[in-house]
């Protein structure tokens, strides 16, 4: 039964599925520098940043996709995709009036209501939708804090000097084929700047929403917390359901100046495509985040949709005595499949990093971690700790652990542990037999599982991600 | 009425048959002994009980109180107040040993149409109960099973039948890997639960565990049958004869090893 069972407890309709009625203005399918020339006017971007576009482009064409991922997926025509897609109106977000009714309607649906006092009190929130943010929230008391936070276009606006300055440091225009892609046709974003020693006052959150069809989304998300700053920073995604695959190809950037600490939290649910696997976006992210002296960076991501997710947020520990961390819970059902990890690279001395990834596989999916662990000559004492836990619900998913270590410091300390268990049917009797149901039980073995991940998420997101993952694994056992 | 009525239960596991025609009454309040020696099919009759899917029930009937439980899922069973105490206690990291408790608790009251207990007076109840088996706190918090000594999983189990208060409990070679000290608090604390509603059947290959817990009846399972049943005396006479004597192999002091089938 347990195999039957877990399949049918993976079967629950996605619930953000749906698609919302907005008269957008959408680009043709196709790129060229011409595409990119028009995007880069119809955001009034200054000279620096549309040059810095076509350098990406014209790199990104000698590049080649990458392949060494454990992931099949049908080729991408990146001609056939549009490159920008905007609700027809004026995206300005002084007042949440001037946003289309039907925007707003979608957000709440998917249980984000915009309006700011019917908010989670203490989270701001910046929503994008397809190709541009239409809100961003408590813009104003943020702003008292000196906080900045705001959409990528309107920081390109008003605070180009920052943006140039941070822009491409943590990741390079010509970092990898996806990021390169991004470099060159990214439409928006968010941008987070917390000046020196402050604490930014509450959760700072995006929301992404892909709507249109055949639409790419590539957006941009730039966090620089200056010298001693603190910010915690939420994302969560969805997009509706479709049965053509859509591309996201995102790039985050978080710069940790000495002392700072960024925490960056990710709950991932885009569309994972229908049970024979038919749809599902396509999540090729670059994420990355800069540790100066001092400073901590700490990843944690629950990662429950896309019919792909090809994802590595990373730390690079250039500081003495930086900090780097990555919690993730990574789960694959039906014909997901998951090659996701982390890079921690250590360079400045006393550097500590630890990885705690927990990946679920049910039906046919297929999830594999992959990190790397680097510590250069410079990096003294150097420590990392690692630990890669693999649950399996039924007998035709896979789960794999691909970890890389190089060290060339003598002094440092790496530790590795790994660990491959399925729901066993034992669990399972021994749950129902004290009278506890077939599917709770399967969601309280899970969550058990993902606890030390879940446990580092903020307290909303922390519950959010357990349904999340109840509503996952619905129907995944029969 | 007996409270627990098996009659005629055959069982097996792919086209292997191991339960071959079992009839048991226990009536409310009794104690009843299952013995005899490994894979006499004792462990399977406790599976069997309690529902476990990996066995298939090819002939017969059981009945809780008049109500049949083949066809009902275990969770449903648990709920019609059948509880077994595992051999094996399962391990579930990461899942606290209360939390699980209480959903458990709760799952089953929520069916019965009671109201569910909240978290201060499910901790209220847990910490009267767990006087019964000697658990501290500390170890109520941690992970279900997770780390347990033997013994310490043995008392978790009383504990779980303690709180769940079951009108029928199973107790699977609840006696097996405990030591002295721990079979005494464990047999304490069963004999506590006995009551003139609740019926409990214990499995066990060692007389041992009936010197604190004193059984009304005696069964002596072999090759899938019950072959003899008595008073406390036969457990006593099986004790000094060995299995031997009934034309079985292997002695209940024994080590154990397979019955001919």
């Amino acid at each position: 039964m347990t195999t039957d069972t877990l399949q049918e407890l993976t079967r629950r309709p996605y619930a953000a599925g749906f698609v919302s009625q907005v008269e957008a203005e959408t680009f043709p399918p196709g790129l060229d520098e011409d595409v990119i020339r028009a995007l880069s006017a119809k955001k009034e971007e200054p000279s620096f940043l549309l040059d810095w576009r076509l350098k990406a482009f014209r790199h990104w064409q000698t590049m080649r996709e990458p392949t060494w991922q454990a992931v099949t997926y049908h080729p991408i025509d990146y001609q056939a995709i549009r490159y920008y897609s905007a609700p027809r109106f004026k995206p300005k977000k002084d007042s949440l009036d001037e946003v289309d009714p039907e925007i707003l309607r979608t957000y709440e649906k998917l249980g984000i209501p915009l309006e700011e006092q019917k908010r989670l009190q203490n989270v701001a929130v910046d929503a994008v939708f397809d190709s541009v943010s239409v809100a961003t929230t408590f813009k104003d008391k943020l702003a008292k804090a000196g906080v900045i936070f705001c959409s990528f276009s309107e920081a390109v606006r008003e605070h180009p000097e920052l943006v140039r300055k941070y822009l491409g440091t943590v990741v390079p225009h010509s970092d990898n084929f996806f990021a390169a892609l991004n470099s060159a046709v990214f439409s928006d974003g968010s941008f987070v700047y917390v000046p020196k020693g402050v604490r930014c006052p509450m959760e700072l959150s995006t929301y992404f929403r892909i709507n249109a069809a055949e639409t790419g989304q590539f957006e941009r998300t730039l966090i620089v917390a200056d010298e001693g700053a603190y910010v915690s920073y939420l994302e969560g995604c969805t997009a509706p359901q479709r049965d053509t695959n859509q591309l996201h190809a995102a790039v985050v950037e978080l710069v940790a100046l000495p002392g700072a600490t960024i925490k960056y939290s990710t709950v991932q649910n885009w569309y994972p495509g229908d049970a024979e696997g038919k749809g599902g976006i396509y999540n090729f992210v670059t994420k990355r985040g800069i540790a100066h002296e001092k400073a901590k960076i700490s990843w944690t991501q629950v990662e429950t949709g896309s019919a792909i997710t090809w994802k590595y947020p990373s730390v690079i520990l250039k500081g003495d005595d930086s900090v780097g961390e990555f919690y993730s819970v990574a789960l694959t059902n039906n014909l997901q499949q998951a090659d996701t990890g982390t890079k921690m690279v250590h360079i400045g001395k006393n550097t500590r990093s630890t990885i705690v990834s927990k990946g679920i596989s049910a039906g046919r999916g297929q999830n594999t971690y992959r990190g790397l662990v680097k510590v250069l000559k410079s990096a003294q004492d150097a420590r990392n700790y690692t630990q890669c836990d693999s649950l399996l619900l039924g007998d035709k998913c896979g789960a794999h652990t691909v970890p890389y270590i190089e060290v060339k410091n003598a002094t440092a300390q790496v530790e590795h542990e790994a660990s491959t268990s399925k729901i066993g049917e034992d669990q399972l009797f021994y749950c129902r037999q004290r009278g506890i149901s077939q599917e709770d039980a399967v969601s309280m073995i899970v969550n058990g599982f993902c606890r030390q991940v879940f446990k580092e998420l903020p307290m909303e997101f922390a519950v959010e991600a357990q349904k999340l993952l109840g509503v996952s694994l619905e129907g995944s056992v029969g | 009425m007996a409270l627990l009525s098996v009659r005629n239960l055959h069982a097996r596991v792919g086209d292997k048959d191991i339960l071959k025609g079992i009839d048991l009454e226990v009536a409310p309040g009794e104690v009843h002994a299952i013995m005899g020696p490994n894979g006499s099919g004792k462990s399977t009759l406790a599976s069997v009980l309690a529902g476990r899917d990996a066995y298939e029930v090819t002939q017969g009937e059981v009945l809780l109180d008049g109500k049949s439980l083949l066809g009902m899922a275990p969770e449903a069973r648990a709920t019609e107040g059948v509880f077994l105490a595992f051999q094996y206690p399962v391990e579930i990291p990461g899942v606290g040993n209360l939390h699980f408790l209480r959903t458990a608790l709760n799952a089953q009251r929520r069916v019965r149409g009671l109201e569910e207990l909240d978290a201060m007076d499910f901790l209220q109840l847990a910490k009267e109960k767990s006087k019964l088996v000697q658990l501290d706190q500390a170890f109520m918090n941690r992970s279900v099973n997770e780390g347990f000594s033997g013994g310490e999983k043995k008392r978790n189990e009383i504990f779980q039948m303690a709180v769940l208060e079951p009108r029928l409990g199973i107790l699977d070679e609840t006696d097996s890997g405990l030591d002295i000290d721990a079979l005494r608090t464990v047999a304490g604390g069963v004999n506590a639960l006995r009551s003139p509603s609740r019926a409990m059947v214990l499995i066990t290959h060692y007389q041992r565990l009936l010197d604190y817990i004193v059984p009304d009846k005696v069964h002596v399972m072999a090759a899938g049958r019950i072959v003899r049943s008595g008073g406390r005396e036969l457990a006593l006479e099986l004790e000094e004869k060995g299995y031997g004597w009934l034309g079985l192999k292997d002695g209940p002091g024994g080590k154990g090893g397979e019955a001919r089938r």
